[in-house]
């Protein structure tokens, strides 16, 4: 292995390690404040790229209307609410919150040439159409079931994993898709090639996980976040509204989903059902930041992602299985070090 | 007896007769279910009872199925070495990933299960000899007694018997001593350990169980298929079998069968229907068993079989062991007045707070000890220190002149030290009497086999006669079999000194047993307690009620700032100027 390879396979980890990384970060966010591990984190990067690779094809992607339905049925549910409490005036409020946005994704995906729009217009129709599905998943799944113990919300969330990439399926189908690249160009940093979109997608996680960390540190909303994951009941005695938290928590995941879906749409094939993949590495690197740790955890990622393009190059064959023998050993440190299995509920 | 045999009869019964009337593709249905049914059954110990949740069963199917497709096709070996070679390597890898996952708290071991379950299932698709992603085909029939099991018909017997002789062996275990010791796993391990049961090796056992009963099922789907390759043992199938089980009930065994034929049921019928409906039919049962599954946990969270028996009548309480049991033996009880306990200079650090500050005790033989004080005087950060739930930063305790600092829960326990706790730790769904048998753990023998086998009915009627009397003594003998949850708080606290006393200690620790008691209550409780001091039983209780403590009490003990602040007679203390001034203010 020259220095040539070795940098090329440094180059592609780094690359990848930035996603695994932001799938990370939303992992330990959502995670940190509603102790829901999203196993469909990777499912919203899927959806993000699918939806970007759709659009710039000129065709209506099918997460308008899944975001369609999901308002709907969010809708409804919230209506009944307000039904049953007698609270009439709530709702058109209601019906304006959840059916104008979907309403306007949907009229301009029929009335609009979407092949001709700009790319940054088709990016930022694409975040506007998965972001969203954060607060609804939650909504629907997961606002029921809040106060249960971590390991029922994990089998939900592998329920939910699972149902989402049955309906990608359905929207995309079976064949692997890539969207055009946001920057093509190949800087020279003395003789190694480096592209530009690597560089991008590189950038763009460090400075998420700079902004999260600033969030969540140093900002009074961030704290409050953090307080709702520690202790519902008190979080809601001192006033956070601790469905809104969840909920905020989701949006954000499924906005660093989206994000990353564009990031990374260019440099791998993607199909319906990557998610999963993805998802998973996240979560290795999630692990080993404790579930709790966003720098540990974005360091880690680089390293998962290091890890696997040299496995890959080495011995492919096994690259899963370097990858996922690899959490064993992180998890049972961890556990050493927190040794309680006290009475978990 | 028949009320649990009854149905295992009419399965096998069913299972001979379904070929006969049954068309052929409804009898490989039914094969499908039963070998679902046996992963899920063991899913169903481990998770739904144990609370450990696996995605990774489906690798273990996988082992059973491999080891025996390489061994007759490749060695041409006779498929029941390849079962044992199967079940070897099994227990093999489990416990090697047990003692390795086992440990892991909460949601760390579901995760770890998806990562083993990964690796092992990329392991089956890559390693050179097991026939790639194509996998190993022609694999030959099972010989028994000259009896080729060939077609599915046969098959459905062999499985049925497997699946049903599995469920008489769980049941027998869940109604044993390692029973109850396995139904403390999923929430009260930490009490478990006080009562001098081994949670770790109970979670390893488990474990195992759930493990062998996976790879006898890949062996018989192997033999069934004749062909085996990587796809059926998936991370997709591991969370297929937890969506039976979740579908189903996770608690309870017939809640697998359940949850296994529905899932195999309903999977059927929608790649029969959908295809109608919507000329296609691919990946739409995924999102059907998703959003069902969501459905359920959101609104049926035990699953369709609680629901299902919500309907028929209440199933009577099992009658209690009526042959005379031998009663369990006894620890020598040492003389009145033997110091049994003592603490010297105890400090016990959090950080920078200091919780006990050289603190010394001494807790005799027939003897009670209260030990009160201010709310935040750290008799709880005590009371831990002693029964070994904290271990201290310097100081030592002794107990019959033995150093137990730094020794396990466990292990004081075992030497005759039990405990009731502050915030009352019960199974509440378990009835009475198996919570107080919880604390006769320590007194039985039997393993896990012996349970299995229900060989031990000698000594679990011995447990079972000793909790009852235990029961009896302090006056709850009408609730033997009502839920222990059930109960007034006060009465839970008497049942926690019922399964301290079952253990035969000599030291009691009592963490404030009065409170929420009424005052008929409080008397019946100190005549109890009068009761273990004639015995010659040490008392050590942390209790607010004065006037129980004062009336009761041999010796005082008041703690104040983690230190000891007085101590002496009931009168003494009531007349020392610091401890007035500690409770009532000083006079200024």
């Amino acid at each position: 292995m020259d220095t040539s390879i070795l940098a090329f396979l440094a180059q592609d980890g780094l690359t990848t390690g930035a996603i695994y990384a932001l799938v990370a970060l939303a992992l330990v966010l959502v995670f940190s404040v509603t102790r829901t591990i999203l196993v469909c984190q990777g499912d919203f990067v899927t959806y993000s790229a699918l939806t970007l690779a759709t659009l710039q094809l000129g065709l209506v992607p099918g997460t308008v209307w899944l975001l369609m339905g999901c308002s709907i049925a969010a809708c409804l549910l919230d209506c009944g609410c307000a039904l049953k409490h007698r609270h009439w005036r709530q709702i058109p409020g209601l019906l304006v919150r959840y059916l104008s946005l979907p309403l306007v994704l949907c009229g301009v995906a029929s009335y609009v040439d979407l092949a001709t729009l700009p790319a940054a217009l088709q990016i930022i129709m694409t975040l506007a159409i998965v972001t969203p599905l954060g607060p609804l998943l939650y909504r629907l799944v997961y606002q029921r079931v809040a106060e249960t113990s971590v390991l029922l919300l994990l089998i939900i969330s592998v329920a939910v994993h699972i149902a989402l990439v049955g309906i990608s399926l359905q929207m995309f189908g079976a064949e692997g898709v890539r969207t055009h690249a946001l920057a093509d160009t190949v800087l020279m940093l003395g003789d190694l090639p480096v592209g530009v979109q690597s560089l991008l997608v590189i950038a763009s996680a460090l400075v998420l996980i700079g902004l999260l960390y600033a969030f969540f540190g140093h900002t009074l909303y961030g704290k409050a976040l953090r307080a709702t994951a520690l202790n519902r009941n008190g979080a809601q005695l001192v006033g956070i509204p601790t469905q809104l938290a969840g909920k905020s928590a989701f949006g954000l995941a499924a906005f660093i989903g989206a994000v990353s879906g564009v990031l990374i749409g260019p440099l791998t094939t993607l199909y319906y059902d990557s998610g999963f993949l993805i998802s998973l590495k996240g979560f290795v690197a999630a692990i080993f930041g404790g579930l709790a740790s966003y720098p540990l955890a974005a360091v880690s990622a680089f390293l998962v992602g290091v890890l696997e393009s040299f496995a890959n190059y080495g011995a492919s064959a096994y690259k899963e299985v370097i990858v996922f023998t690899l959490v064993i050993p992180v998890l049972l440190w961890l556990s050493l070090k927190n040794p309680h299995i006290e009475e978990q509920h | 007896m028949t009320r649990r045999l009854l149905p295992l009869f009419l399965l096998l019964l069913a299972a001979g007769l379904a070929p006969q009337v049954l068309p052929a593709f409804h009898v490989t249905l039914l094969n499908y279910i039963g070998l679902y049914s046996l992963v899920a059954l063991g899913l169903v110990l481990m998770t739904g009872i144990a609370g450990m949740t696996s995605f990774g069963q489906a690798a273990f199917v996988g082992i059973g199925a491999y080891a025996t497709a390489v061994l007759t096709t490749q060695y041409g070996l006779s498929p029941w070495l390849g079962l044992l070679a199967g079940l070897t390597i099994t227990l093999v890898i489990a416990t090697t990933l047990g003692l390795l996952t086992l440990r892991l708290a909460g949601h760390y071991l579901p995760i770890g299960t998806l990562a083993w379950g990964l690796a092992l299932f990329y392991l089956f698709g890559n390693l050179p000899g097991l026939g790639g992603f194509g996998g190993i085909q022609n694999l030959p029939d099972i010989r028994i007694l000259g009896w080729d099991i060939r077609n599915d018909a046969d098959f459905t017997l062999v499985i049925a018997v497997a699946l049903v002789v599995s469920i008489w062996l769980l049941d027998n275990l869940l109604h044993s001593r390692q029973g109850r010791a396995i139904r403390t796993l999923k929430e009260s391990a930490g009490m478990a350990e006080a009562m001098g049961i081994n949670t770790a090796r109970s979670r390893l056992q488990v474990f195992i169980i759930a493990a062998v009963l996976a790879s006898l099922s890949g062996w018989l789907y192997a033999h069934l298929q004749r062909v085996v390759n990587p796809t059926p043992f998936s991370v997709v199938m591991g969370i297929e079998y937890l969506f039976m089980i979740v579908l189903g009930g996770v608690a309870s065994l017939w809640g697998a069968l359940l949850g296994a034929a529905l899932l195999t049921l309903i999977k059927q019928v929608l790649q029969d229907v959908l295809p109608q409906v919507f000329g296609h039919s691919d990946n739409f049962e995924m999102i059907f068993f998703g959003v069902l599954v969501i459905l359920v946990l959101q609104y049926a969270r035990g699953g369709l079989l609680p629901v299902l028996r919500a309907c028929l009548p209440a199933p009577r309480p099992q009658p209690l062991p009526t042959a005379k049991a031998p009663a369990l033996p006894k620890r020598p009880v040492p003389p009145r007045g033997a110091p049994l306990l003592e603490a010297e200079g105890l400090v016990k650090r959090f950080g920078g707070l200091v919780a006990n500050k050289d603190m010394s005790l001494k807790v005799n033989g027939g003897e009670i000890t209260a030990l009160i004080g201010p709310n935040g005087a750290g008799k709880s950060t005590l009371f831990n220190l002693l029964s070994g739930v904290l271990a201290p930063n310097d100081g030592k305790i002794t107990f019959l002149g033995q150093r137990i600092d730094g020794l396990s829960p466990r292990a004081i326990a075992r030497l005759g030290v039990s405990r009731t706790f502050q915030h009352v730790r019960l199974l509440p769904e378990m009835s009475v009497l198996e919570n107080v048998a919880l604390g006769a753990h320590s007194r039985g023998k039997a393993g896990l086999l012996r349970s299995m086998l229900h060989l031990e009915r000698g000594e679990e009627a011995a447990l079972l006669t000793e909790a009852t009397r235990q029961i009896e003594r302090v006056g709850l003998a009408d609730y033997l079999h009502t839920p222990a949850g059930s109960l007034p708080l006060g009465q839970q606290r008497i049942v926690e000194i019922a399964r301290a006393l079952c253990s035969d200690p000599l030291l009691v620790l009592l963490d404030e047993p009065a409170a929420g008691l009424r005052y008929g209550e409080k008397q019946a409780l100190a005549q109890l307690l009068e009761q273990l001091r004639r015995e010659g039983l040490g008392v050590l209780l942390v209790e607010h009620d004065m006037e129980f403590v004062m009336a009761l009490s041999d010796h005082i003990v008041v703690m104040e700032f983690g230190q000891r602040l007085a101590s002496g007679t009931p009168l003494e203390i009531q007349e020392n100027p610091a401890v007035l001034a500690a409770y009532l203010g000083g006079i200024e």
